[in-house]
This record gives C-alpha cells, structure tokens and sequence, in this order.
C-alpha cells in the first residue's frame, strides 16, 4: 500500500495514465506543472483554506446521528456532514481549489460536466466568484431529472449545453467536455468534477477533496481521541470517497468501505457497481475497472441517483480495491431510499440520493457491530435536489 | 519494403487516405465502397472500428460509428471484413479505433489477427506513446506500424518523441478540435509541418477537417499524404449509389 502514488506518469500500479488525443497532452503537461507549482507555494493553499472557511463554510461537523444508531442497535453512526457546505454537496471543495489553479494560469473560460448538477453548480458558483466564463455539458436526461440545479446554473451565469449523443447521461457529458477541451484547449480548463479523467486530475481532485478526511481525522481525534472503526462513502466517479478515505490511507485500523449504485439490481444491467462487476478498461483517459461489454463497448448504466450513474470509477479506487486497502459493496434503488427515508425521519436531515447508498450501507453494517463500534459516513450532499425524483418513486404528486 | 513504405517510396507521389467507419452505412456497403475509394485514386484505406465513445471524433463519425455498434459490428466483424477487403485490394489498410476494444479484445490476438487479415497499420487517436509501449512493441512484432499523432499544440519535445516512436507515418491533426470540424484550414498549418519536419524524415499525412480539394492540394503542398474521413461519410450517406463519394476522390486525387 502507497499513500504516495500516483507516480509521475499519473499510474496508481496498473490503473490511471494519460489516454487522451495528442492535442491535450500538452495541456496535461501544463496543468501537471502548474498543480505542482501551486503545491510548493503556501499562499496558494493559504488562499485556498481561506475560501473553504469563510466562503464556502468549512470545516463542516462530524455530527453523531444518535437516533439513527439506536435504531439499528449496533454501532454508532457519524456523519460528515459534508451537505452543509456551500452550494449543498462537497463539489465545492474541488471546484474551488481548481478555479484557483485555473486563475493561476490565467485560464479565462472554465468547462465542467455534471450528472446530478451538483458539481455544475459548485463550478458556476466558483465562476461566479472568480469572474470566470462558464460552460457546463450535462446529458439531456439528467437535464430533465435535476431541473433545479439546470436553473442553478443559469442563475449563476453559466451556460448549460444539453447533450443529446449516446446515452444523455454524466459519461456522455464527459465525451462533449473533452471535445470542447480538444477545440479549446489554449483558452480553457476543463475542471473535472471527480477523481476520474487523465493525470493529473485524479491526484488533483483528490488533494482537494482531501480536506473531508483531513477535517474527519482531526475531529474524531479531538472529539473522541480515536479514530474510527470503519469509514463510509457512496462511490460513483469516486471523489467524496477518495476524500475521505486518503487521510486515512495509512491508518490501517480504520476500514474504508465504499458503496456503488447497485440500481435495479446486480443480476441484471440497470447499474453502475463498475468496481463490483466491471473489468479492466480505458475510459475518459484513464484505465481502471469499467463496466463493458464482451466487446468492449462501454455499457449503459442506471441508477436513481444521477451523481452516481456512471460506467466508470476513479483509478485509485481500483488501486484500492486490488490492494485490499478499501472495499467496495453495493446499494440498490430501493435500499438507497430506505436510506433516504430513515434519515429523513430520525435525524431531520434529508440526504441527496447519491449519499442515501452510503447511508443505507452504514445502518446495515451498524446492526451486526457492536455499540462501542464507531462507523463514519460521508454525508456528501443534501437532498433539496432529488425531491421530484423521490415523490415520483414513493408515487406520491407534489 | 512494407506496403506503407511502398507508397511513401517516392515522395513526389502524394497518398490519398481515405476513412470509412467499418459497417457504415452496413457491411455489404463497406465492401463496396472500400474498392471504390481505391478506384479512384485512395491509396491508403483508414478502416475505423466503432466505439460507444469516440471522443475525438465529430457529429458526422461519432453518428456513422453509433449506427455501425447498431448493426452489430465489432472488432472481430472489422478484423472478417479487412480480411475479406484484402483479397482483392492490394493498397495498405489501416485500422483506426479507440484503444478500450483493443485492450479488451487483448492486445496479442490482436495484432496477430490483424496480421493474418493482411492489416498494415494502426491509429488510436486516444493511445499517446506515454501508454502506447505494450502495443508499439506487439504491433511491430507482427510487422504492423503503430501510427502516432502530432497536434498543432504540440511542442519539440513531444514532436520528438512522437517522431521517433511512430512508423509508417506520422498522423499530423491539422488543427485543434475534433474530427470533420472547421470550415477552413488553420493559417499555421504550414508552419506546424515544416517545425515537424525539421525533425523528421518520416512521411507526414495531414487529417481532420479535409472537406475540399483545394484544401487537398494545399496540404500536398507541404506533406506526403493527405486524409479525409467526414466528408467522406457525409457524401456515403447523402448519396447512397456512391456516384458522388467517387467522384468527390477523383477530384481529390486529380488535385494532388
């Protein structure tokens, strides 16, 4: 286990790289220097903290959900509460230290992609603050199930560009990025929203991110002067995940857990448990488990959470997962809204979907484990957003 | 000598490369319209291999390689097909794809296949020489050239590089964007080949955005091949008999 990968070539042992056109290697290259500037340069950090606490309202709580934990009758439940954070999920974290970079290079015109608008909204609202030009591609599909977030954007001067090719969703919002990245490249950062795409996005987004697991380990330490016993987060690109999990790389006591969308269920094709039953393969520019077909076409995906319908997975994750460091289980639809629900009502927090599968994950851990046992979850964002989608699968007309 | 050298043999005769995605508009189609390329003056024919994910590509072959995956054409159907093409076709023939169907398919019986189909090249426009060791290396064991690209945001170092580790010949993407963009030739073109021409001795061919054959005779100017894929695809689709495709490259080649 290396907490110091990846290597210089951005490969995490087998997994990750740089599969991208010609075009772009040399905008990798320039970003790779620029992150490593900005690495040796504390003003940058300095400013970047900054931002993270007095913008976008970090360091956010490691709250007990005391009700949740009595009712499974096992261990206790934390949860990070990353849904408190600017503009509703921990995108913000990323998009902030990305923007900062991307004015650093004097980029002027940022591109993003978004599935469940979370990270199309963090990208407009660092737009906005930074007085940056902003484009986000999101699938048609996603389009129509996360309106809000579409109306988010726009409020906060970015142009959403609807993708109609292959299957509308976040893959395919990722393709039209880089094909605009490709045509654009001497003018504009791609900011990619998760720990997936070329070196050396993964490594970037995960720094970023890293300050969820930073926050976690201080908290606990200072909270109840030891660290957990397991840690939990909803994987579909994989960054709140890698968030929290890095800081914790080298603790080996403390079990790091990740959840993927089991959507319809794993017997069919209607999900995206890309770790759980994918294979090795290239997508986006990097190689890691991919779900695909026998002949390597990438497949269709499903989940009721848009953030997590996605094909692919981040290449540290796969690192991860061979190397045993990290598991990786699975929640369907059905589960993720018992999830939803539960924590609607024993704790008055309502959870954005995509979290809802961690959480669900963590009562049914909670149940088998014992009371002295501590299980933290990444609460990774608020639910505002999937309302509709929720009244419509509890048949229920606002 | 190799078929690509063959048609690199003499500099002064320009290659006309021509692209059709492997199945488009369906397989009977290929079949013919491959000899009719040929027929016409192409003499060097890029098969494209449809990917769920063709990122570097535009609307027109993002469109022709979703309506071939529709069909149910795969890597082993374009490995039958070149097979099939090379009985009578004598002029080199080139596989374009994206890098995951070859991972996938395994990059040995790959390349052996494509061998033993009589394949002469390959261009993966996602697969830079940074990742490309494993298949450069199986590739040339199999006398196959591995086809690298250079953009105009490339820089000496990676013109470099990039000339040195591609055979056959280097893939030079006349501008930045994606495949059948651009509605003129950027102005630095000539720039761009003589810079990477101070490198190399290697034969250059120039693609994306190729539409016309004045923009032809402008790229033969400066390089060795010149490829053109969407307007090809376009013309396939518009007009279906092939009477215009043909004499769309029989202009071309009498530009050359």
């Amino acid at each position: 286990m290396n907490a110091q990968l990846p290597d210089e070539m951005g490969h995490f042992g087998i997994w990750g790289g740089q599969f991208v056109p010609e075009t772009l290697m040399p905008a990798l290259k320039e970003l790779d220097q620029a992150y490593e500037e900005a690495c040796q340069d504390q003003g940058f950090w300095d400013e970047f903290h900054t931002l993270c606490n007095k913008y976008a309202g970090r360091p956010t709580p490691l709250y007990h959900a005391r009700r949740l934990s009595e009712r499974m009758g096992g261990a206790q439940i934390l949860l990070k509460r990353e849904d408190l954070v600017h503009t509703g999920a921990h995108k913000i974290n990323n998009a902030l230290g990305q923007g900062l970079l991307a004015h650093r290079m004097s980029k002027k015109r940022i591109i993003a992609e978004t599935g469940a608008g979370q990270h199309g909204v963090a990208t407009a609202t660092i737009c906005a603050l930074l007085g940056l030009e902003c484009i986000v591609y999101m699938g048609d599909e996603d389009i129509h199930r996360q309106s809000p977030n579409v109306f988010r954007m726009k409020l906060l001067g970015a142009e959403v560009r609807p993708v109609t090719s292959g299957s509308q969703t976040l893959k395919d919002a990722i393709n039209e990025a880089i094909r605009d990245w490709v045509t654009n490249v001497q003018t504009t950062h791609y900011l990619i929203g998760s720990v997936v795409g070329p070196h050396p996005y993964p490594m970037l987004v995960r720094d970023c991110q890293s300050i969820i697991g930073k926050e976690t380990r201080e908290q606990m330490l200072s909270q109840y002067n030891r660290l957990p016993d397991y840690v939990v987060a909803c994987v579909g690109g994989g960054s709140n995940a890698i968030g929290i999990f890095h800081p914790f790389i080298d603790d080996k006591e403390v079990k790091l857990v990740g959840v993927e969308a089991a959507g319809r269920g794993l017997k069919g094709k209607e999900h995206c448990a890309t770790l759980s039953l994918g294979s090795d393969g290239v997508l986006h520019g990097s190689r890691s488990y991919l779900l695909q077909d026998e002949q390597g076409q990438v497949s269709p995906t499903h989940s009721i959470s848009a953030g997590l319908d996605y094909p692919g997975v981040g290449p540290e994750h796969s690192y991860l997962k061979d190397s045993g460091r990290a598991t990786y289980a699975s929640t369907s639809d059905i589960d993720a809204l018992k999830g939803f629900k539960m924590l609607c009502e024993t704790e008055g927090i309502i959870p954005a979907l995509e979290s809802s599968h961690a959480v669900y994950h963590s009562t049914q851990m909670a149940k088998d484990l014992p009371a002295d046992k501590i299980i933290v979850v990444n609460l990774s964002g608020r639910g505002d957003k999937d309302l509709d989608i929720v009244a419509e699968a509890m048949e229920i007309e606002l | 000598m190799s078929r690509i050298e063959n048609v690199f043999a003499d500099r002064n005769n320009k290659a006309l490369i021509g692209y059709v995605t492997v199945g488009y508009p369906s397989i009977d189609a290929t079949l013919e319209i491959v000899p009719a390329l040929v027929e016409n003056g192409c003499n060097i024919i890029e098969l494209g291999i449809p990917f769920s994910d063709p990122l570097a590509d535009g609307p027109i072959i993002q469109k022709s390689s979703y309506d071939a995956l529709r069909l149910g054409i795969t890597p082993q159907k374009c490995i039958d097909i070149a097979k099939k093409l090379r009985e009578n076709i004598d002029v080199p023939l080139i596989f374009m794809g994206y890098y995951n169907p070859v991972l996938h398919y395994g990059i040995g019986e790959f390349c052996k296949q494509c061998a033993e189909a009589g394949i002469d090249g390959l261009i993966i426009p996602d697969l830079p020489p940074e990742e490309g060791t494993e298949l450069e290396n199986t590739a040339n064991e199999h006398a196959i050239d591995l086809i690298y690209l250079l953009a105009p945001t490339s820089d000496d170092e990676r013109i470099k590089i990039v000339a040195n580790r591609s055979t056959g010949f280097i893939y030079l993407v006349s501008l930045t964007g994606v495949t059948g963009s651009g509605a003129e030739l950027p102005k630095e073109l000539e720039e761009f080949v003589t810079r990477v021409r101070q490198t190399t001795s290697k034969p250059l061919c120039v693609g994306f955005g190729i539409t016309t054959p004045e923009q032809a005779s402008r790229v033969a100017h400066i390089a060795d091949g010149v490829i053109v894929g969407s307007r090809i695809i376009k013309l396939i689709e518009e007009d279906p008999s092939l009477s215009s495709v043909r004499s769309f490259v029989r202009d071309l080649r009498n530009a050359l």
